[in-house]
């Protein structure tokens, strides 16, 4: 090679350090990322391929088809809500791109339900260095919930120890002598049921507890072992598909234990689509489990979400997924109400730190400065002659001590479209 | 001791199936020197058409063999289309080939049928028969055994007793020879391919019912232990995808009945190595020539 | 010396080119880096001896963890410049120590048999990492490496850690360039050809093959570094089966045994996606739910299948190609001596 091609390529690469210099792109600052006249651009990631899709990939759907509702409605403050939905398979790095696209790209307002444990908390801290607000995380893990680390980021689900402590609770009111076992997934999903059940019953007072894995679709050996050990309550911290497989395996051993399973397994019409309609009525009937979100069949929010799925989601199957992601983006809009005329990411995120928001579900949400989760309480449901509704018994979880609170279901007004706030009709 | 035999009893039936899968692999590695890793994507095209036909007829023996069928022309029509095209002095074009097959195949079933989980009635009841107060095998578990070795004894019949059987493994193992003394090579790999899917498809179309449902993932996680059972058992032997696939469904219940059920893919592992370090070609690799 | 000349320009021009690159490329670009990496390793190996690794992307992994772990624990106690040297140190050694234990088990398998092995290894890391000191799932965090002071005026976070992506790629590939030109690539094709012959003339076969999946899993293991310091974090859930498939997809597209070829099918495999997923967003949105995400892999998918019928050999001959070599006939092995294995018969591939 000659040599001149050095003094070359290092002169090309002054000029191209003077042109790019010139051309450096700092961020200008060219108003609200996300903000126009007439639209509010919001995104987030979700598993819509890929095994992860199949309990998910419905949610997305359900927020896009509140939004197309609010937007027919005249959106908010006068501007439509338009909402990226991003695949990432449920695969960590994928979610590290797709966000920074979203963010960088897309120039979003905020990432809105994002979905995953391990997916999400890939993100925390590039959306926390870049000021981007991360809002209602589709996952109960307590990572979401650090105010003084992650000022930005605000949780939505229940959390997985709040939860486990309201059915350990109940179980142990309602059944004073059984044998309490848990059932958990190999992550921190079933980690987090089963810390909250130890938080109101002894760990030494569990009669046995068993993982499963997601790889492997067989829960028999557990099943078995807990049969063996003499289960009488079983706690399951399991998705919906593993909580069938779980009742349907100890059916087959003709093992009929009762039931207490967590939000995240425990829709009533997913079941029924994995059991079967013949048999599911008579399997889960009993069935426990813990819910904080509008559902009973008579519930105003559950007409209007019924109404809006018929009409902007094609008549979709009408599941919990349903309602949880028409909540979250009816809990959004409410955001960019309060956010103000001219919302920033500064406002939207004091919006949700004044308390002042309400939700929509069987309590009011707990937003705070200090407090970054939505839902502290929830209510406990129960499978009935194959309704599932709520029994009125409600629990709020604290520092890990369980109370039993009044429900305040949030009423549904002007239609499920939010107002600002002191705009609101009496 | 119960829970022993209970343990056994469920990894006798999941083996089964494993098993069978595995010899599906040993199939079209004989027939044709490759292996196939679309196998399981096109296993579960071929029981989404079996779910169609059992869900329009109402009979799950209908659904079974058309489920059949479908995986055999599916797997003719991959060999005929595709596979034949590219160049088969090594492996890996058809090995690429074969990853963007599954692509398009997941993403196709995905976009027609939707991600989510379908149930399957399985023809049997899954309730196991009980032993001295030990559940054991339900006649579900039976079926499925008696259906692998069924297919197992089939194969082992047709490639060890038969011409046709003959011919396959000659147009494999040599094909210019094979040529040469009048067998039609091009047609013994495509006859290969469509037995090896077809026996693929019925594994899976055993499998799904057990499981949560059937999506375009369903195989996935039975293709890597089949294959894993395969290379355990010698990629060229029935016999070995037999006894290696009862031998690791036991193995993976064991594991998590005592251990947990996150351990199990790590025991899988110690086995494959160990057994690869004691036996590089597989537990029944056929002895090869001394060669320095 | 002209290697390295050729790879101190190369590593110019890419530096050079993040400055006309927005933030989210020069992302993109680290990733690529550190795919490339992996990939250039990978394909050496494949191309050159003919072991075909599906589990590279535990080699990655282990790289990756190795960087974690030696750099957070030097974190709070030395300089930047030093938290990455040790920690690439430390991603090295795992990713070496990782590749001589499956060397050392993959000189005595072939083809298919080495293939289901490093297939079992692939889905064991989800597992491994609940089962060993790695974190689980959520996996482990590694240290955010900022633009130092004298460049902050400079350059935004993302070029930095391009830069520093280009850099560590370059280090670790350059020596796959000269080993395969020199005396060890020699005796690595001559074990490949023919073992019995290469052994007579003193190529020990172990030995070599054990060799060059170290040699290839160093530059995995930096490849998983690299992509430690883009993201900060490393979890099992990014090294999965798909990722190690793609690796592989990459190496043969690119056309094995290329550097140039990894080159090619790195970018193709990172940034393939993301221009089919631009290309579908383009794509009228009401054509149901179940296009969204389905339809880019199936695109991809088919890129990938039409690629090889296409070019079964790989990309890497149409770079020959364009640089004004002779135009080979398309069905004619390279010209260059490091074409791929299909030019050779041999008594004992993997089939």
């Amino acid at each position: 090679m000659r040599t001149p091609s050095r003094t070359t390529t290092a002169a090309a690469l002054a000029a191209a350090t003077a042109i790019a210099l010139a051309a450096c792109s700092t961020p200008g600052d060219d108003g609200t990322p996300g903000v126009t006249d007439d639209t509010v651009t919001i995104g987030t990631h979700q598993p819509l391929t890929g095994p992860a899709a199949a309990g998910y990939s419905t949610i997305s759907a359900a927020t896009s088809a509140y939004f197309a509702y609010l937007n027919d409605q005249g959106g908010i403050h006068g501007r439509d809500i338009e909402y990226i939905v991003k695949d990432d398979a449920y695969d960590p790095s994928t979610t590290q791109t797709v966000v920074r696209e979203l963010v960088t790209e897309d120039r979003v307002l905020a990432i809105v339900n994002g979905l995953g444990t391990p997916t999400h908390s890939t993100v925390l801290d590039y959306l926390d260095e870049q000021g981007v607000p991360d809002l209602f995380v589709s996952s109960g893990s307590l990572t979401w919930n650090q105010p003084g680390v992650y000022p930005n980021t605000f949780a939505f689900n229940a959390d997985y120890v709040t939860e486990g402590a309201a059915l350990a609770q109940y179980a142990t009111e309602q059944r004073p002598d059984a044998a309490i076992c848990v059932l958990g997934q190999d992550d921190d999903y079933g980690e987090g049921i089963l810390e909250g059940v130890e938080t109101v019953i002894d760990g030494n007072a569990i009669t046995e507890i068993q993982t499963y894995s997601t790889a492997n679709e067989d829960v028999t050996a557990q099943i078995g072992a807990m049969m063996a050990a003499g289960c009488e309550v079983n706690i399951l911290g399991t998705i919906n598909g593993f909580t069938a497989m779980a009742v349907g395996t100890a059916a087959a051993l003709d093992w009929f234990p009762q039931w207490y399973v967590s939000s995240s397994g425990g829709d009533y019409p997913t079941l029924v689509g994995y059991l079967g309609e013949d048999v599911a009525p008579a399997l889960l009937q009993g069935m426990v489990s813990v819910n904080y979100l509008p559902f009973s069949p008579d519930d105003p929010w559950v007409g209007l979400f019924r109404q809006i799925n018929d009409e902007y989601n094609d008549g979709a199957p009408f599941t919990g997924n349903t309602v949880f992601g028409m909540s979250v983006g009816y809990l959004f809009a409410e955001a960019l109400a309060a956010a103000g005329e001219d919302p920033t990411r500064e406002s939207l995120v004091a919006a949700l730190e004044s308390g002042e928001l309400l939700g929509n579900g069987i309590v009011p949400l707990s937003y705070g400065e200090d407090d970054h989760a939505a839902y502290r309480s929830v209510g406990v449901t129960v499978v009935d002659e194959g309704v599932q509704d709520y029994v009125g018994t409600v629990y709020s979880v604290t520092s890990g001590q369980v109370s039993t609170v009044e429900a305040e279901p949030v009423p549904l007004e002007n239609e499920g479209v939010p107002q600002a706030p002191g705009n609101q009709d009496e | 001791m119960d829970r022993l035999v209970f343990l056994l009893a469920t990894g006798l039936a999941r083996g089964a199936v494993l098993a069978l899968f595995a010899l599906s692999l040993v199939i079209v590695w004989r027939a044709a020197r490759v292996v196939n890793f679309a196998q399981a994507a096109m296993a579960v095209c071929a029981v989404y058409t079996a779910f169609a036909l059992t869900a329009a007829s109402g009979s799950y023996w209908l659904g079974l063999a058309g489920g059949l069928a479908a995986g055999a022309l599916l797997g003719a029509a991959v060999e005929r289309g595709l596979m034949r095209r590219l160049p088969h002095l090594t492996p890996l074009p058809g090995m690429i080939c074969a990853i963007g097959l599954v692509m398009v195949l997941q993403s196709g079933l995905a976009i027609a049928f939707g991600p989510e989980h379908r149930p399957m009635r399985p023809p049997f009841s899954q309730s196991p028969f009980m032993i001295g107060g030990t559940p054991v095998l339900s006649p579900y578990d039976l079926f499925v055994l008696v259906t692998a070795a069924a297919a197992m004894g089939a194969f082992a019949l047709l490639f060890t007793g038969t011409s046709l059987g003959l011919r396959l493994r000659a147009a494999a193992f040599a094909p210019e020879t094979s040529r040469l003394l009048g067998v039609r090579v091009p047609r013994m790999v495509t006859i290969g391919w469509t037995l090896s899917v077809a026996t693929a498809a019925l594994a899976a179309l055993l499998l799904v019912p057990t499981e949560l449902g059937l999506n375009p993932h369903a195989a996935d996680l039975l293709f890597v232990n089949a294959f894993a059972v395969a290379v355990i058992g010698g990629l060229d032997s029935p016999t070995g995808a037999l006894l290696a696939g009862l031998g690791v469904g036991v193995l993976v219940s064991l594991t998590t009945g005592y251990v947990s059920a996150s351990a199990a893919p790590l025991a899988v592992l110690a086995l494959l190595t160990v057994v690869l370090l004691l036996r590089p070609g597989g537990l029944f690799a056929a002895r090869e020539a001394r060669r320095a | 010396m002209s290697t390295l000349l050729r790879a101190a320009l190369i590593t110019l021009a890419a530096i050079a080119a993040t400055f006309g690159l927005d933030p989210f490329r020069n992302y993109q670009l680290a990733t690529a880096a550190g795919v490339f990496a992996a990939v250039a390793g990978l394909t050496v190996l494949i191309g050159l001896t003919g072991q075909l690794s599906l589990g590279h992307a535990v080699l990655m992994a282990a790289g990756g963890y190795g960087y974690a772990a030696a750099a957070t624990a030097v974190e709070d106690t030395a300089p930047d410049a030093a938290v990455l040297l040790t920690g690439l140190a430390g991603a090295a050694a795992a990713s070496a120590a990782l590749g001589l234990l499956l060397g050392l088990a993959a000189a005595r398998l072939r083809g298919p048999y080495l293939a289901g092995l490093t297939l079992a290894l692939v889905i064991a890391l989800p597992s491994a990492a609940n089962v060993l000191p790695l974190g689980g799932e959520q996996g482990r965090s590694a240290p955010f490496l900022p633009v130092p002071e004298a460049l902050a005026a400079l350059i935004a976070v993302e070029q930095w850690h391009a830069w520093l992506a280009i850099l560590i790629s370059a280090a670790a590939v350059t020596p796959l360039v000269l080993l395969r030109a020199g005396r060890p690539g020699l005796r690595m094709r001559a074990v490949l050809g023919d073992e019995t012959a290469a052994a007579l003339c003193g190529a020990h076969p172990g030995r070599v093959k054990t060799g060059a999946f170290v040699a290839s899993a160093v530059p995995a293991g930096l490849g998983g570094a690299i992509l430690a310091v883009a993201t900060q974090q490393v979890a099992p859930g990014g090294y999965g089966l798909a990722f190690s498939l793609m690796l592989v997809v990459a190496a043969v597209i690119g056309g094995l045994g290329s550097i140039g070829g990894a080159a090619i099918g790195s970018l193709l495999v990172v940034t393939l996606p993301w221009l089919v997923d631009t290309a579908v967003e383009a794509v009228p949105a009401d054509l149901g739910q179940r296009l969204n995400g389905n339809l880019a892999v199936l695109l991809f998918g088919t890129v990938v299948i039409a690629t090889t019928l296409a070019r079964p050999d790989g990309l890497a001959g149409l770079l020959t190609r364009l640089r004004g070599a002779r135009p080979a006939p398309p069905d004619a092995p390279e010209p260059r001596p490091t074409a791929s294995p299909t030019a050779m018969p041999s008594t004992n591939t993997e089939r």
